[in-house]
């Protein structure tokens, strides 16, 4: 037979033979068939020592013709091998991605709390510190300090758990006011907040016996009720929205002189009046005032030189409007359908 | 305070409407809570039946033709007492009633053109109303005009505010304090009040005499009148106290109310044949009785300041008269009391007994100026409408100072305070309006004569106060501080926690730290005393928690009942106790968990490892990784004894986690417990990078059998110790129990790591350690090597 011939043979036959093959192990077997030390195309060169040297050089050239393609004949098949191979894998690992996710339960944080992290936040950015206070309180600090002597009326407004003659459960944060000034024996001015749990012996629909205070104290030179007034108004525009306006009106407290209540545009109706301001237009949010000069002496100010003010507000409320949720019970009740849905990032205030 | 818009308008000019009066005094610190008409009705007229027919179809109704003047209308009526001839108060079609609208009808068959009306109907509380006006309709007098507005001729036309103030504001208890506040407001000069009467030529002194043994009374005037006549009050009289929210009685118990709430001084009269020639004032005998004019029997205590005769207390002083001294129908004398008692005192008797209109009084305080204008204005009443004859002379027990208080102030303070920019005329203007009396000296300060009947103004501050709220407090215009640049401090620790724990599926709670005393102490095996409330609200709340583990328990309890199995919350909050007579306050964390925490397909429950992961978690990314360990301990009774432990950093017990005791709730809840307040006592360094070997590490597995009680952390330990610092790194890749090992017996198999921080470890450098670790193990732990 002609070499021609048996090359052209040996292609049809790989052909055909390539054809055939479908796992990696034939072709393995293809290739040593061919290609091996005695496959078909090296049995060519068999008689090629018989050979003039150029019957050897056409020979040589004519089979290194073949080697090559036949190498890229199997070389084709491997990538066609492998390509059938990985679509096969995507086939087989196609998912139905609708199925459910694989995760850990949904955590949350109470509303409570988130309330006073912003708080907390807002006035740390005023350069207020945030002080913590004891619940268990000594009536000196939380009445005594704060100018309510023993039978003062203002006592009765505010019913108070007693654990013995001397001490009690703080009924408002304002225990930490006279805390603060004590503790700061430099006297220096001052700048805090402190929220924190109080408790009152009232409870029912619209009170819980235990709830959240905040108390803010500011104590400097020159400190001004209109000083008092613009820091509310940006704490109630941070809180509530910025169109929120505050309004003034005298009032009494006893540590403070002047006292003023704090009402705010109601929060549900934006002022127009509904039944939540009782068709007012306004929400009583805060109570403050001047620092009573007795309490600034009693924490060791001297009066003639300092000035400060004051102010106090129910944390509650604050989380009860901004979550919308209607009773404040469900603060304390601690239903897991509650909580679970303070799952998220809170979104900014929205502008009214 | 009821505040009757008639009484005050005696003393002061009111050119505004109600609701602007209510709203005005709000805005000057005098919150209002309503304002409305004494009587809320409308289209009322009055009639006269003039004809009187049974209904055809009712054994009760009556068909009446009632003359209005323009007109003769049909109306049905069911009241007993309806006849011909009598004048009454008709409701017209469209009326406004209390209890709604009337319409034109047909009642039976019987055309009905409105409402003849009792005066309840009208919107009168009961207890105002006489007995014959409880039965049926009201009966007008016969000379009552036919078509006029019968509101206006009953003198019920009057309006209401209920004023709620604040409690330094006694002066307003008053129609007088009341007067001076609404002229401060509209700048309106107030009006005299009537003290005129004469007097006999007798001396009350040589009749009667005082006997006051207490310094909680500095103030008791006794006066005496004589031949009283006792009838009904003249109707404006009557009308008030109703709109004050007091029943009328008779004209002598009514003027000593009608005085009270004239001037804010509470009086009493007592009949002056009854009680004798001696009035003493003494603190009651701890036990002693007495019967008030209510006909209760008091038992009293030596707190309580007591009205007496030598023979027995005859009145609780500032809160109520007692029974056997009564003013009664046939009373022909009285001796008039006018006094102070000291506020405190009165508040705790009131608080114990009963508070009444007169304890409301005496316990913010009164002008003693007051005490002897109501004794005047008594005598110019009685005189007038009781036909009585004034004894001469007052019985005067005085220990009070009368003088007005005067206060200095300087225009610049009030500037400073308020954050406005005043002026002297503004600020004196403002001062006169509220009748203060204002001097002005050559530098310019203010010295403010303020009268006594201001209880509540002692200080600048408080005049500054005057001045702002009479100014318009509001009109002070808000001012953006202007503050030094100093950072804020908030410890951020805590608030970390919750955000973690919040990520890892948690959901944190807030429940109350008064839980009842059978809770406090479980799961805890401290030593302390309770934290008792002296007088709790119920038996739930009695005591302050120590643990939050019971709280997180009822949370449990409380979902479960609404059908909630997958719990896993968390709170952060103080436990309370009290140790060697010290109270103390720490800070707590508490889990519990119980349920699904893996969700999906294949969810997985809670068990121990996954709370101890948290723990875990918790701890390491708060910077105390290797600093704290779990030693298996049994001694809350609380948790299973097989799966708890306390917890241990630095050597310092810090909580407890394990899984509540089977015995106490069937599923499977697994709860922990730290103190922060001793963990953050340990201090954790700054977080710093550290570099990390470039030399390969070399891993070797080994298993080891142990007996099953024995806790791998005894292997881990000694492995540890025993591979030194080139062993980096010890993990636990398998269990397993069952063949081919002992029954009692368990395997655990180890993944060990070996590395360097600054060369190549050889083969047989690691072999020789290897070997180390397992002989020391077996030696140690009495574990078997498996399959050597």
């Amino acid at each position: 037979m002609e070499t021609n011939e048996k090359i052209r043979n040996i292609k049809e036959e790989l052909d055909k033979e390539l054809e055939g093959v479908e796992k990696q192990q034939e072709l393995v077997e293809v290739k040593a068939k061919y290609l091996g030390k005695k496959g078909l195309v090296t049995e060519l060169t068999a008689n090629m020592k018989d050979l003039s040297i150029e019957e050897k050089k056409e020979l040589g050239q004519l089979v290194n013709l073949l080697k090559n393609e036949v190498t890229e004949m199997i070389n084709q098949k491997q990538q066609d091998l492998q390509n059938k191979e990985l679509e096969r894998r995507l086939k087989e690992e196609e998912i139905d991605i609708s199925l459910p996710s694989r995760k850990i339960k949904k955590g949350s944080r109470h509303p409570f709390q988130r309330i006073i992290e912003d708080v907390e936040d807002f006035f740390v950015s005023m350069g207020y510190d945030v002080v913590d206070g004891p619940e268990l309180e000594t009536d000196e600090n939380c009445f005594r300090r704060l100018n309510v002597p023993l039978g003062h009326p203002a006592r009765d407004s505010q019913d108070t758990f007693y654990i013995d003659d001397e001490y009690l459960l703080r009924t408002q944060t304002s225990s930490v006011q006279a805390r603060t000034m004590q503790a700061n024996t430099e006297k220096t001015p001052i700048r805090m907040i402190c929220p924190g749990k109080v408790y009152r012996r009232d409870d029912d629909a619209t009170h819980s016996h235990q709830f959240g205070q905040v108390e803010g104290l500011v104590v400097d030179k020159d400190i001004s009720l209109a000083d008092l007034k613009g820091t509310l108004e940006m704490f109630a525009k941070k809180m509530l929205g910025e169109n929120t306006k505050v309004r003034f009106r005298p009032s009494f407290f006893p540590f403070t002189e002047p006292s003023v209540e704090v009402d705010v545009t109601c929060f549900k109706c934006g002022g127009k009046g509904c039944p939540l301001c009782k068709q007012t237009g306004w929400i009583e949010l805060l109570g403050a005032g001047m620092v009573h000069p007795n309490v600034l002496r009693m924490g060791g100010y001297d009066p003639e030189k300092w000035t400060g003010f004051a102010f106090g507000t129910g944390l509650d409320r604050l989380a009860m409007f901004r979550y919308a949720i209607p009773d404040i019970r469900y603060l304390y009740t601690n239903d897991i359908r509650f909580l679970e849905q303070f799952s998220r990032k809170d979104e900014e205030n929205e502008v009214k | 305070m009821k505040l009757s818009r008639n009484f005050v308008s005696d003393y002061v000019d009111i050119e505004v409407d109600s609701k602007t009066l209510a709203e005005g005094m709000t805005s000057i610190g005098n919150e209002y809570d309503s304002c409305s008409p004494l009587l809320p009705v409308s289209h009322l007229i009055i009639g006269e039946v003039v004809d009187c027919v049974n209904h055809p179809d009712s054994d009760h109704l009556h068909v009446c033709q009632v003359n209005i003047g323009k007109a003769v209308l049909q109306i049905v009526c069911g009241a007993p007492n309806v006849r011909k001839g009598l004048k009454v108060i008709v409701a017209l079609d469209g009326a406004k009633l209390p209890g709604g609208v009337i319409k034109k009808s047909m009642i039976r068959g019987q055309e009905s053109n409105g409402m003849i009306c009792s005066l309840a109907e009208l919107g009168l509380e009961h207890k105002f109303l006489s007995a014959k006006d409880i039965e049926g309709i009201h009966e007008l007098p016969q000379d009552a005009p036919v078509g006029e507005d019968p509101i206006h001729f009953l003198e019920l036309d009057d309006e209401v505010i209920d004023f709620d103030l604040t409690s330094n504001r006694g002066d307003l208890l008053s129609i007088l304090g009341m007067a001076y506040e609404i002229g401060a407001l509209y700048e309106k000069k107030v009006k005299d009040i009537d003290l005129s009467y004469q007097e006999n030529k007798e001396d009350v002194n040589t009749q009667f005499s005082l006997d006051i043994k207490t310094e909680n009374c500095p103030l008791f005037l006794a006066k005496k009148v004589r031949n009283v006549t006792i009838k009904e009050s003249p109707t404006f009289i009557k009308n008030r106290l109703i709109a004050s929210g007091i029943r009328p009685i008779n004209n002598i118990v009514d003027i000593s109310n009608y005085v009270m709430l004239e001037t804010g001084q509470p009086l009493h009269y007592y009949d002056a044949d009854r009680l004798g020639e001696k009035l003493i004032v003494r603190m009651a005998e701890d036990g002693e009785e007495l019967t008030t004019l209510d006909h209760q029997k008091r038992i009293l205590s030596s707190q309580d300041i007591v009205i007496a005769t030598d023979k027995e207390a005859v009145g609780l002083a500032g809160v109520m008269g007692g029974l056997t001294t009564e003013i009664e129908e046939d009373t022909k004398n009285i001796i008039i009391e006018s006094a102070i008692f000291h506020a405190s005192t009165i508040r705790k008797t009131a608080k114990k007994v009963l508070r009444s209109e007169a304890s409301s009084r005496f316990e913010k305080g009164l002008d003693p100026k007051r005490t002897f204008m109501a004794i005047e204005r008594s005598c110019h009443l009685l005189e007038k409408y009781a036909d009585a004859e004034i004894v001469g002379g007052l019985v005067e027990y005085n220990h009070m100072d009368m003088n007005d208080r005067e206060i200095s102030i300087t225009i610049d303070k009030i500037n400073q305070v308020l954050g406005i920019e005043l002026t002297q005329e503004e600020v004196v203007s403002i001062l006169e309006r509220l009748c203060f009396m204002v001097k002005i000296e050559k530098n310019g300060t203010l010295v403010v004569t303020v009268p006594t009947r201001r209880t509540d103004i002692y200080i600048t501050e408080d005049l500054i106060e005057e001045v702002g709220r009479i100014y318009g407090i509001d009109r002070i215009k808000g001012k953006k501080m202007i503050l030094p640049v100093v950072s804020g401090n908030v410890d951020r620790k805590k608030r970390y926690i919750r955000n973690k724990l919040a990520d890892l599926g948690l959901n944190e709670t807030l429940s109350y730290a008064l839980i009842p005393e059978r809770d406090v102490k479980l799961f805890t095996n401290d030593e302390f005393d309770l934290v008792k409330v002296l007088d709790p609200m119920s038996e739930e709340r009695t005591t302050l928690r120590y643990s939050l583990l019971s709280s997180l328990m009822d949370v449990y309890q409380y979902n479960k009942a609404r059908g909630q199995k997958d719990i896993s919350i968390f709170e952060i909050g103080k436990g309370f106790s009290k140790v060697n007579g010290e109270y103390i306050e720490e800070n707590k964390l508490a889990i519990l968990m119980t349920g699904e925490y893996y969700l999906g397909l294949h969810p997985e429950k809670v068990d121990f490892y996954i709370l101890k992961g948290i723990l875990e978690e918790v701890l390491d990314s708060l910077g105390y990784k290797n600093r704290y360990s779990l030693i298996k301990d049994a001694k809350i009774k609380e948790l299973h004894p097989g799966q708890s432990a306390i917890i241990i950093v630095n050597n310092t017990e810090i909580g407890v986690i394990g899984k509540v005791h089977p015995s106490l709730v069937k599923e499977d809840i697994y709860v922990m417990e730290i103190n922060l307040d001793k963990l953050f006592d340990f201090r954790v360094k700054a977080m710093q990078y550290k570099e990390f070997s470039k030399y390969p590490a070399v891993n070797k597995d080994v298993a080891f059998v142990i007996k099953k009680e024995q806790q791998a952390e005894e292997l881990v330990t000694v492995i540890r110790k025993s591979g030194g610092k080139l062993l980096t790194n010890i993990s636990i890749f398998d269990v397993y129990e069952g063949e081919n090992i002992g029954g009692d017996e368990r395997s655990i198999a180890f993944n060990l790591t070996f590395q360097d921080q600054n060369r190549t470890l050889s083969d047989e450098e690691v072999m020789t350690l290897f070997e180390k670790i397992i002989s020391e193990t077996e030696k140690k732990c009495k574990a078997k090597l498996r399959d050597k």
